[in-house]
Formats: C-alpha cells, sequence, structure tokens
C-alpha cells in the first residue's frame, strides 16, 4: 500500500490548519455561506436535508485496517455510529457537524486521510479495480499509476476551478471493474504488439442527465507520458468546455459537440508542447511509487484443508458463499474474498462502526492488513489464505457479512436518495431494502445468477441506473414517488446503456415489477444466459408484454 | 481597488481604457483586447507603456507578437469559479515566456491566490478590505506542492529526487 512520506503528511496537516482557519472564519461571520460553500466542498463538507454530511476520499479504494477503524472511530464519535460507502470507493457520514469537521479531518489526517477533491469541480479522487495487484487477470497493477495520478492532481492550481467535476478511472485488467468507460477519462492498461505496456485513454464517459459511454482518443500511450497527456486533456477542457449551463458542461459534452477526433487532435496538438517537459516519467518516480505497492510477503497456503472440504460438503451456504463472494488470487493458495454490505432488508453500503472494527481485525488476521472499497458498494479482503476461509466466513456471518450474493439480484447499488439528498425526486433505499426482502431465499438467488439492479433517486444518477441491467430512476408524478425501469445498462467493456421499458411505476408496484422481469428472463433463458445475455438476445419486448399485461 | 504585488499594496499608475474612451496623450494604458487588436499599429507608435486586458475566452496566441512590447496583461476572473485564466496565464509564463506583470482581475479571493501564484500570476486587484493579510493566510497556507509549475517552487518529485529534508 502508499504510505505517505513526510512531504505528503505535511501537506495534508497544512491542509487541515488552513480549513481550520475557514471553518472559524464561517463561524464568526468573516465569510457568507456563499463564500464558504466552495471552501468546504473542496474539502468535501456538503449540506444536505438534515446536516452536514463529510466524504472522506479512499483514493482507488485502497484501506489500511488502521485506516478502517479510524473511519469506525469516526463514526461513533462525530456521527451515528455508522458510515457509508459509495460508488466513488468513498466514504461519507452524514450526520455531521460544521463546528466538529476541523477536529474530524486532523484525525482522518493521522492516518493519512482527507476529505480533499471529493467534490467540487476539480479533479476528483482517482478510482480503480478493488482487486489491483491480485487479480489473475492483471496486466499491470493500477495503484502505482493511480498514485501517480493522485499526487499530480493534488490541489492542481490550473484545474482546480473547471467547468465541472472530473472523474479518472484506472483498470489493468482486460476484465473492467473499474467502469472506466463511464468516467470523464477512463485509462485500461494493456499491451502493444512490441509487448509494451501502455494506456488505452478514453475520454467523455459519463451517466448523469445524458449518458455517454467514453470515445477512445488514444489507442496507446506509453506510461512516462500519462501526465502530460492527462494535463492535455484537462488544458483544452478547462478552456472549451461549457460553463454556460450546468448540464452541458461536462467534458462528454464537448467530446460530443467536437467530436472524437477533433477532440483528440486538440489534445494532442497541446500534448506535443509539453510531453516531453516536468511531467515526464522518470524510471525512478514510477519506481518509487511502485515500490509501495510490492506484493506482501505471502507464506505458503495450502489451497484445500481437511476443515475447508468438510464445511464445503456439508454446508450449502458456505458453497455459494464461495461461490459467489470468492475469487481467483494472482497468487496460489490465496482468495479475494467480498465482503458483502448487501444483507436482507440492509442499506446497500452502510456498515456500522463495530462492523468496520471487526473486519479491520479480521483482515490483520487473515488477509495481510489490506483492505479495498468496491464501486458497487462492497469491501474486499485481497490476501485472504485459502485455509482460513471457514473461519472468516463464519466470522463474517456473525456479523452480518457474509450474504453470498455478490453481482446478483440483492446486491444492488443505490444512491442516498430522498432519506438523504436534496435533489431527490424519490427514496432508493427503502426501493433496495425490499427487493432484498423479496429475494432473501439464496438458493434462488443463485439461480437466477449474475443481474445487477442499480437505483437513482434523481436525474443524477449517482446510483448509476442507465448500466444497471436493470435500472431504477426516481421521478417525481405530481409530488409522488415514481419509478422509471430500463433493462439492459452494462458497464463493462462491452458498456450499454439501458432502454426505458415503458411507463414509471408508483412505488408500491417498483418492488413486484422487479420479480416480474426477473420471472419474464427465468421463463425465456437459454443454458447458461445470464440476465443481460437473455436480454440482448430476445430484446425488450418480451418483458415489457409480460410487465404491463392487464392483471 | 486595492492592488497587491509581492505581499503589499501597490501604487497603480496604469490607465484602463473602456471601451469607446478616447486614449489620454500620454502616461501608461491598460486596454480591452478588441480595442488593441483594432488600433495595434498606431499604439505600438505610442511611446509610453501598454497593457491588454484579455477576455478568458480568447487564445493567449493572440498576443504572441507583441509580448515584449506589453507591460502589463490583465487576465480575468469574472466569477472565482470560472477557471478559464488559470490556463491562460500558464500558457503566457510557460509557453509564450512573458516576462511583464501579469495581473489577476475581477472576482479575486483570497482562497485563489495561491493558485494564481502558481500559474504565474504576479499582481492582483482584490476585492477584500484587508488584502495584506489576506495575502499572508492565502500564499502560506502550503509548503508542499505536487505539480511543476512555472512559479519556481520545486514541486515534491523533484524534492524527493534530491533527497531533501521536509521543511
Ligand atoms: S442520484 Fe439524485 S437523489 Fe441520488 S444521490 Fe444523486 S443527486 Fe441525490
Amino acid at each position: 500500500m502508499y504510505a505517505y512520506d513526510e512531504y505528503d503528511q505535511t501537506f495534508v496537516e497544512e491542509r487541515v490548519a488552513q480549513f481550520r482557519d475557514q471553518v472559524r472564519r464561517r463561524l464568526s461571520g468573516e465569510l457568507s455561506e456563499t463564500e464558504f460553500k466552495p471552501l468546504r466542498l473542496t474539502n468535501g463538507l456538503y449540506l444536505q436535508l438534515h446536516a452536514y454530511m463529510l466524504r472522506v476520499a479512499i483514493p482507488y479504494g485502497t484501506l489500511s485496517t488502521r485506516q478502517l477503524r479510524r473511519l469506525g472511530h469516526i463514526a461513533r464519535k462525530y456521527d451515528r455510529g455508522f458510515g457509508h460507502f459509495t460508488t466513488r470507493q468513498n466514504i461519507q457520514f452524514h450526520w455531521i457537524k460544521l463546528e466538529q469537521t476541523p477536529d474530524i479531518l486532523a484525525e482522518l489526517a493521522e492516518v493519512q486521510m482527507h476529505g480533499l477533491q471529493t467534490s467540487g469541480n476539480c479533479i476528483r479522487n482517482v478510482t480503480a479495480d478493488q482487486w489491483a495487484g491480485v487479480a489473475a487477470d492483471e496486466i499491470e497493477d493500477p495503484r502505482i499509476w493511480s498514485e501517480i495520478i493522485r499526487q499530480w492532481s493534488t490541489l492542481h492550481p490550473e484545474f482546480t476551478f473547471l467547468p465541472r467535476k472530473f472523474k479518472i478511472a484506472v483498470t489493468g485488467s482486460p476484465n473492467d471493474r473499474a467502469a472506466v468507460k463511464v468516467h470523464d477519462i477512463g485509462l485500461r492498461m494493456h499491451k502493444n504488439d512490441k509487448g509494451e505496456i501502455g494506456f488505452e485513454v478514453m475520454v467523455g464517459g459519463g451517466l448523469g442527465r445524458t449518458p455517454i459511454i467514453a470515445k477512445t482518443i488514444r489507442d496507446f500511450l506509453p506510461k512516462q507520458h500519462l501526465l502530460s497527456y492527462l494535463e492535455a486533456i484537462l488544458r483544452v477542457y478547462n478552456q472549451f468546455g461549457r460553463r454556460d449551463n450546468i448540464y452541458k458542461a461536462r467534458i462528454k459534452i464537448l467530446v460530443h459537440e467536437l467530436g472524437a477526433a477533433r477532440m483528440a487532435e486538440l489534445v494532442e496538438a497541446e500534448w506535443q508542447q509539453i510531453k516531453d517537459g516536468p511531467l515526464a516519467l522518470s524510471p525512478d518516480t514510477v519506481a518509487r511509487i511502485a515500490a509501495h505497492f510490492a506484493p506482501p510477503a505471502y507464506a505458503d497456503s495450502p489451497t484445500f484443508t481437511p476443515e475447508f472440504d468438510a464445511l464445503r460438503l456439508e454446508n450449502a451456504e458456505f458453497r455459494r458463499w464461495l461461490k459467489a463472494n470468492v475469487a481467483a488470487h494472482k497468487r496460489p493458495g490465496h482468495a479475494i474474498v467480498t465482503v458483502s454490505l448487501k444483507p436482507e432488508g440492509g442499506v446497500p453500503g452502510d456498515m456500522t462502526a463495530d462492523q468496520m472494527d471487526a473486519v479491520a481485525d479480521l483482515a490483520d488476521l487473515h488477509g495481510m492488513g489490506e483492505v479495498r472499497v468496491t464501486h458497487s458498494q462492497n469491501l474486499v479482503l485481497p490476501h485472504i489464505r485459502r485455509a482460513d476461509l471457514p473461519a472468516l466466513w463464519r466470522r463474517l456471518s456473525e456479523l452480518n457479512l457474509a450474504t453470498s450474493n455478490i453481482n446478483l439480484v440483492t446486491d444492488i447499488i443505490a444512491c442516498p436518495g430522498l432519506d438523504y439528498c436534496a435533489l431527490a425526486n424519490a427514496r432508493s433505499i427503502p426501493v433496495a431494502q425490499r427487493i432484498t426482502e423479496k429475494f432473501n431465499d439464496l438458493a434462488r438467488v443463485h439461480d437466477i445468477g449474475e443481474l445487477k439492479i442499480k437505483i437513482s433517486g434523481c436525474i443524477n444518477a449517482c446510483g448509476h441506473h442507465h448500466v444497471g441491467h436493470i435500472g431504477i430512476l426516481g421521478v417525481d408524478k405530481n409530488g409522488e414517488e415514481f419509478y422509471q425501469v430500463t433493462l439492459g445498462g452494462s458497464e463493462e467493456l462491452s458498456a450499454s446503456l439501458g432502454a426505458i421499458i415503458g411507463p414509471a411505476l408508483p412505488a408500491d408496484r417498483i418492488v413486484d415489477a422487479v420479480g416480474n422481469l426477473v420471472d419474464t428472463y427465468v421463463a425465456l433463458r437459454q443454458d447458461g444466459e445470464r440476465f443481460l445475455d437473455t436480454y440482448r438476445r430476445v430484446g425488450i419486448a418480451p418483458f415489457k408484454e409480460r410487465l404491463y399485461a392487464p392483471a | 481597488m486595492p492592488l497587491l504585488k509581492n505581499g503589499a499594496v501597490a501604487a497603480d499608475p496604469w490607465h484602463k481604457i473602456v471601451n469607446g474612451e478616447a486614449l489620454p496623450p500620454d502616461g501608461p494604458v491598460i486596454l480591452p483586447f478588441e480595442r488593441w487588436r483594432a488600433e495595434r499599429e498606431t499604439l505600438l507608435g505610442r511611446n509610453t507603456p501598454l497593457g491588454v486586458r484579455l477576455s478568458n475566452t480568447h487564445s493567449v496566441a493572440e498576443l504572441e507578437p507583441d509580448l515584449d512590447r506589453l507591460e502589463v496583461i490583465e487576465l480575468e476572473f469574472p466569477k472565482f469559479t470560472d477557471g478559464r485564466a488559470y490556463s491562460q496565464a500558464r500558457l503566457l509564463r510557460e509557453r509564450y515566456g512573458y516576462k511583464h506583470e501579469l495581473r489577476a482581475v475581477g472576482n479575486v479571493l483570497h482562497d485563489q491566490l495561491l493558485f494564481m501564484q502558481r500559474c504565474g500570476f504576479d499582481a492582483f486587484e482584490m476585492e477584500k478590505a484587508d488584502p495584506v493579510t489576506a495575502w499572508q493566510a492565502g500564499t502560506s497556507a502550503f509548503s508542499v506542492f505536487y505539480q511543476p509549475t512555472g512559479d519556481g517552487r520545486a514541486p515534491v518529485e523533484r524534492r524527493r529526487a534530491a533527497g531533501a529534508k521536509a521543511v
């Protein structure tokens, strides 16, 4: 894992001191709310429906156990005993008092964390594959490059007042787990014909009210040029991105209006001017960062033990958990375990302070002290000895963190919605909760297979509904909560946007509607087909017909 | 409006020409870019210091031929959230080698001074009552910088490479 050096530590402490002064000026009335708002936002502090919300950055989703315990401590001391993991691999605390925020940030700085760039029209916290460094299919560890981007983008003086927020995601594997095509910049590492590793650079993806899949503007970027190329894209965007209309200000609109080819030309022209300047990455710099991500000292561990075999034979739920929540690790004898934050009736992504402490203990005991946050609002223990899986599973089950549903129908992404968010049309969380209650038979959930449901409380699409296999969007009809359903979205490299199935449904019908869509799929599926495959084969008509059939 | 240079309030000898205004016979003047472009030949013949105010939608490349002659360039922040002039400033300094005064005008606030300075601004028209205090708080908040820009501050990577100690 990356560990701050004296420079990083000095910086984050200076940042806390600066924010403490800004809060003091606000509380004394020296700053108006209008003047203070952009300052608090650049520290991740939002004003929501009922209270302040603090969003803490978890760069590319990587946490040490010390950091996770500190998040638990903050939840307990300053909030209501829980935190909420988001689709951007961050954590939010929803019940924060303004006057306590400098102390919270100081406590975070002690463990090398902050709320910087989790808000505002700047380069946001960079995200990456949650299996970085351990995935069996990985070409190169994206954390090295994510950390290089993190440092370069930290209080970048030129790019702190962009037309709109700016999100960068990195994947180092052919199987994209970072949804790079729905980011302002998506970077995919791959090998060229000469066997060199570099980046495919995609720009202009994003969800929100105008969902667009990113376009490739460069097939292969040699790694040492990463920062100069990013700087060129940002400079073009800063100068030419629209500022007249907030809904047209993201880079996706600029790319759409210019065309990808013209965008590529502008970026290349700018890049030619700076590519061999001070942003060119020296092998020393890269080596210094890469050293932080060297694999931990794995001990030899058997793939199977008598206890493992016996439990697998006798316990169907353990088998299901192995199938859904445990993935192949590149080191034999080890496994990647996903901790489900989607229990029956739970709030997707919520975790109590006690659960955070307990997972930190488990990661120390079985998993090299490392934890990851996924963009689907779960946690990952990236280095678990396979022999320890039975003990880990038992303990996670006690903690209600072992629901065997990763990538299945109840592994729902939901935005905070009307329960917290001032922009919402409708609630998201209760819909997710009711769906998990409807599908509480895990054998059936496994029979249904991979199915990603994503729920947003309004058109801003924080719940990524456009790329849900089933997407649910809260809309307002004469002051009542309604839900519009889309089918066939996907965020993989074969990304697609969902199609609207028909008129929006009232709150009391939305959960049964999901049941109806699942039944249609089960009736129509052929051998081995996932929901998405069946949908792509048969189209929307059969689903629509059955959903809107008169009762 | 107070003008701040090097952390102190400075005298401002420049007269700003507004649209349609006749030029005074002598003395330093700052002209809107359109006026500059229209009357460039005559203006270059003047024997007094010249400056230009460039809006943030113009390309700084348009000033390239005259950068030796211009002694002030004003770049605009219509709202502090409109950050186009940061890119203009870096290009003027780092690409075109502009050496004279680069002045930030408009909605110039305390908490943005450091960003402006890092991008190459060296003169600031501040709205706030006590610009010197604002300057001190605004520009001394950080001692660590991650990006190489033209302001001469050593970025972290260079200090790391040199094995320098933290300040
Ligand atoms: S999608 Fe809308 S309701 Fe949900 S969190 Fe985003 S802005 Fe709020």
